[in-house]
């Protein structure tokens, strides 16, 4: 949220108004970030009640029991009852454990389904998040997931490396190509003061638009297909699995674990985290202490890019192994969602991923097996963020007071 | 340290508290549920995974939803729908679909290629069918797999005829198309849309230009994906300012967008693709024709053939020969598309049918 060039000659003040702006946006952030677990948890349950309620209202039997309601009250509660359990029983056997799966394997798939959804979510949520912690909005995890997958996609099938090595290479290549995408973000914002959170929205859309170019190229692809897709990523390429098939848990998932505890460890155990951190809390002061400011914000974009290149890598090489012009779906911005869910914290990320992953994997079985319209989930999603994130937002927006008691949960 | 440790084993279990209630509530209202009366008619469970354009696309996915609804109405069968948001959806929708058991999976579009084609072999013992595409191998060669259904459309045949109208009736002497993205199935109706106006030219000796598609060189407009309708509505404007007064637009729900342009400027016509225009869009008033494909009609077939054990690998190819592809009625343009064009349409329609003229593309479904 800062202007300033370099810390050696510092930059004149910025006019009034842009400081006060700027604090304004502080103070959301660290509001958002500074709310409780419980906060998080209600907003959780909440959001499912709603969901519930949708789920009745868009099913034709519940509305029609609705319409005999003064007739058989009784009926109309049983199948309102039914309808929404069903669903969310349907919802809980995709995402944890299946007591209707015809073999053991298949009963415990699930959990590991929700996990192989969560890596991706995981990992770019960390970017993130660690952007949110220093004072950065990162919206382009889109694009960076998008430019981790393509380069690790790429590297992945058009390489002949022996195994693992390929693997390596190819995520190593997906993390460059992340951090790259985002440092442009960061370089721009620190030499320019050009507002990442438009810099990174624009390199969305162009990498979308270059993904796209690319899958038309035959040089690219590898493929003779005219369809815009590219070859399947070599054996030797692929995150290789942690068990057996029918499972797709792959270490990509071990890679999120790491990548957690690497975030942690980062910004809660390192002279640079605690430089970040600062920079976050306060650049004026982070600036008067003797922190580079710009050298912060260029390496954070980085680091968060870094990680959701990582996501990108995961998501192509361990589970879906060619790249299309949806190969990133919508996990950059479901990613802030985790983020925000997440407390902008490492192990609360990580959870939030978990939990988006389950929706996921549990949403497939939802949809198929109670034809519940699939878009109930994505209100669920969305409603959590909405009361996590509305007070203090509607509160700035409005101008209005934050009430005193806050903060002592923290 | 440890103080932070046990807050965080604390929330932790808080979660795990808090995931197992939602847990045992859920099994509770399971338990409520399963009151529900016992199915009748067929045991034949025909399923279809969308891509992620969704059901209410007004292009394919909706034409195979359609044909679904269809199937169930009238020949009874048990039908399982599922949406897709995204690439990463298709591989557990599709696997969702098998683990219940699902007779004959449809997966709409070329996106659900690979997925059909791994749930097929992995599945002998169930049926599966692709709608907009073949199979291929890695490197892209034809392969053929028992139980496992391609179901195409040569729209090239109507396009051409499509193209030939439009020729016949523009005021400009400029006609006009874009895509969504250029895959076969949408770059075949470019291509004849092409051939149909030159074929206007060869006969009448007029120079009607085709903008927006050169079919030697298999390059054009393409608006980039097909849901960004802001995007069609700009290249729609191009074409228009080029001089283009009839435009057809091969980009599913794009095309509103190209709509919503044409009537902003007057004198402007469409030729709407997949399904007829006329009826499904809004956009009636402006819709010379369409180019439809009867992909439903498709579907319900497959369905059948399923049902009675007739299922073969055999392609469905859409054709104007049965009727799988054709030419909408021209609705409010009726009485200005002189008689003897529309005399010639039926006649270039009948040459196709019987063969004395071939529609080339290089995307025709092989």
């Amino acid at each position: 949220m800062t202007t300033d060039i370099s810390p050696a000659a510092p930059s004149p003040a910025p006019p009034p108004d842009t400081e006060t702006q700027d604090g304004r946006q502080q103070n959301l952030l660290q509001e958002i970030l500074s709310g409780s677990w419980l906060v998080s948890l209600l907003a959780i349950v909440l959001a499912m009640l709603l969901g519930g309620v949708l789920i009745a209202v868009s099913n034709a039997e519940v509305v029609a029991a609705a319409e005999n309601f003064f007739a058989a009250p009784g009926e109309f509660f049983s199948t309102l009852f039914s309808t929404v359990g069903n669903a969310y029983s349907a919802l809980f056997r995709g995402a944890v454990f299946d007591w209707d799966a015809r073999t053991a394997e298949r009963a415990i798939r699930p959990l590991t389904e929700s996990m192989v959804s969560g890596t991706p979510l995981i990992l770019t949520g960390l970017g993130i998040a660690l952007a949110f912690r220093c004072g950065l909005f990162n919206i382009g995890g889109q694009g960076q997931v998008i430019l981790g997958a393509t380069l690790a996609g790429f590297l992945g099938y058009a390489l002949d490396l022996p195994p693992f090595v390929h693997m390596l290479i190819a995520v190593i290549g997906g993390i460059i190509g992340g951090a790259v995408w985002a440092g442009i973000a960061g370089v721009l914002k620190a030499r320019t003061g050009a507002n990442e959170v438009i810099v990174t929205i624009m390199l969305n859309s162009i990498a979308g638009y270059a993904l796209g170019y690319l899958l038309k190229q035959n040089w690219f692809t590898h493929t003779t297909s005219a369809n815009p897709q590219s070859r399947v990523v070599d054996d030797s390429a692929q995150m290789f699995l942690l068990l057996p098939a029918p499972f797709r848990l792959h270490v990509g998932f071990v890679l999120a674990i790491l990548a957690t505890i690497f975030v942690w460890w980062l910004l809660d155990r390192s002279t640079i985290g605690f430089e970040f951190k600062a920079v976050g809390a306060n650049p004026h002061a982070a600036r008067t202490a003797g922190i580079s400011v710009s050298k912060v914000t260029i390496l954070v974009m980085i680091v968060a890019g870094a990680l959701a290149g990582l996501g990108g890598a995961a998501q192509v090489l361990g589970t879906e192994f060619k790249l299309t012009g949806g190969i990133s779906g919508s996990i950059g911005f479901d990613a802030i969602t985790v983020a925000l869910l997440g407390r902008s914290k490492p192990l609360g990320t990580f959870l939030a991923g978990l939990l988006f992953g389950a929706f996921k994997a549990g949403g497939y079985l939802m949809q198929s097996q109670t034809g519940t319209p699939i878009d109930i989930v994505l209100v669920v999603q969305s409603v959590i963020v909405l009361l996590i994130a509305a007070p203090p937002l509607v509160r700035s927006i409005f101008r209005l007071p934050t009430p005193v008691l806050k903060r002592k949960e923290d | 340290m440890s103080a932070v440790c046990n807050k965080k084993r604390e929330n932790v279990k808080k979660l795990a508290s808090a995931v197992s209630m939602i847990a045992a509530s859920a099994l509770v209202l399971s338990a409520c549920g399963s009151g529900e009366g016992g199915d009748s008619g067929e045991d034949y469970l025909a399923c279809m995974v969308s891509d992620s354009g969704g059901w209410d696309d007004q292009s394919f996915n909706q034409s195979g939803r359609e044909g679904m609804t269809a199937a169930k109405k009238n020949l009874g069968v048990e039908e399982q729908l599922a949406e897709s948001q995204g690439d990463a959806d298709f591989g557990p929708n599709v696997d969702n679909m098998v683990q219940q058991g699902c007779n004959l999976t449809f997966g709409v579009g070329f996106l659900l290629e690979d997925t059909i084609q791994e749930a097929a072999e992995a599945n002998p013992d169930l049926n599966f069918a692709l709608i907009d595409s073949t199979f291929s191998d890695a490197d892209g060669n034809p392969v053929t797999i028992d139980n496992a259904k391609p179901v195409v459309f040569n729209t090239a045949e109507a396009a051409y005829l499509a193209g030939y109208v439009a020729a016949a009736t523009t005021d400009s002497g400029k006609v006009g198309t874009f895509g969504g993205i250029q895959i076969p199935s949408v770059t075949i109706f470019m291509d004849g849309f092409a051939d149909g106006v030159d074929k206007f030219n060869e006969d009448n000796d007029e120079d009607v230009k085709l903008l927006g598609w050169n079919k030697d060189k298999q390059d054009g407009s393409f608006s980039g994906d097909f849901e960004n309708q802001g995007q069609g509505q700009e290249l729609t404007k191009q074409l228009i300012s080029q001089g283009a007064d009839i435009i057809m637009p091969v980009a599913g729900p794009v095309g509103l967008g190209a709509a919503a342009a044409a009537k902003e400027a007057e004198d402007v016509k469409l030729v709407w693709v997949d399904s007829d225009g006329y009826e499904s869009t809004e956009y009636g008033d402006i819709i010379l024709t369409s180019v439809v494909k009867q992909i439903a009609n498709a579907v319900e077939d497959t369905v059948e053939e399923g049902m009675n054990d007739e299922f073969t690998s055999e392609p469905y190819v859409g054709t104007l020969e049965n009727e799988g592809v054709g030419l909408a009625p021209y609705h409010d343009f009726d009485d200005e598309v002189p008689d003897e064009v529309k005399d010639k349409v039926d006649e270039l329609k009948q040459q196709i049918i019987d063969g004395s003229l071939t529609v080339e593309s290089e995307s025709t479904p092989k």
